[in-house]
């Protein structure tokens, strides 16, 4: 199903170990040994930690049996990063037209003292 | 006044489940903040253009609440917040809550500062419960296409 799916590969990117791992495979494929180098857990929890993320369908590995480097699904990326320009246009769109409110807003705002209790509202002459 | 396009940034920070929204605008901070805090003025922009929006309550001040729906033929969407924090032209501290999914809350901080010629820098720093709700979040709101997301999503799975 599609959002479990999504769900899936954000589930897998909530542990900072496999982000971190997660940005280590953009610059390139590594074996297990390779990943787990750098932390302070055993072997068995870094392939944990990838089954995860291999699970997620964000990375994979390869069937090379000598090496088994993981290598990362970029598309998966490609994609997250497209939801966030989808998110990033509909708040331009969004302060567009706020841009176009402000042009036609009178200049009277340093007239009006600001309260702290209620922004007043002249609502009678 | 010269007019020019402003670039609206988008950060998701990868270590804490944050969305930070940047945008500058040509007004002045007083502007700005009232185009946030009158309801009226807030419902001529903040929903997207084929959605009606109606403010069924909006108190702008600490300590105040807020919610309103946006419709569109027989579908509605309603949110709901309370204002934590507000000093007029300065900040705004707000909970968010979409109807749709209650137990989600997102705390909203809106800053407008002060930038060069009297314009405004507005900052809002959106903070979410988990990175699925964050990413629920990015992927929701987009009418178009994420379904074709979706779907691209699914056949990559597949492979």
């Amino acid at each position: 199903m599609p959002a479990d799916a999504l769900s899936a590969v954000f589930a897998a990117l909530a542990d900072p170990i496999r982000r971190d791992i997660v940005a280590r495979l953009t610059e390139s494929d590594a074996t297990v040994n390779e990943l787990a180098k750098p932390y302070d857990v055993t072997l068995q929890a870094v392939s944990k930690h990838l089954k995860v993320l291999e699970e997620a369908g964000v990375v994979r590995r390869s069937r090379d049996a000598q090496r088994r480097p993981v290598h990362l699904e970029a598309e998966v990326f490609d994609l997250m990063t497209k939801w966030i320009e989808r998110y990033r246009r509909r708040a331009e769109e969004r302060y567009s037209r706020l841009d176009e409110l402000l042009r036609s807003m009178p200049d009277d705002d340093q007239q009006q003292a600001p309260t702290t209790s209620k922004p007043r509202k002249e609502t009678r002459p | 006044m010269t007019t020019m396009t402003h670039e609206t940034q988008i950060t998701a920070d990868d270590k804490v489940p944050v969305i930070r929204i940047t945008r500058e605008f040509d007004a002045p901070p007083a502007k700005v903040f009232r185009a946030h805090a009158d309801p009226e003025l807030l419902a001529q922009w903040l929903g997207p253009r084929d959605l009606e929006m109606t403010v069924d309550y909006f108190d702008c001040r600490t300590g105040g609440a807020y919610r309103y729906v946006h419709r569109r033929g027989t579908e509605e969407y309603g949110f709901y917040g309370s204002f934590h924090e507000v000093r007029p032209n300065e900040v705004i501290v707000q909970t968010f809550t979409f109807e749709g999914f209650p137990d989600g809350v997102a705390l909203e901080r809106a800053q407008f500062d002060t930038i060069e010629d009297g314009r405004t820098r507005l900052t809002v720093t959106s903070l979410v419960g988990s990175f699925e709700e964050r990413a629920a979040i990015l992927a929701s709101g987009m009418d178009h296409g994420v379904r074709e997301g979706y779907e691209k999503l699914d056949e990559l799975l597949r492979k």
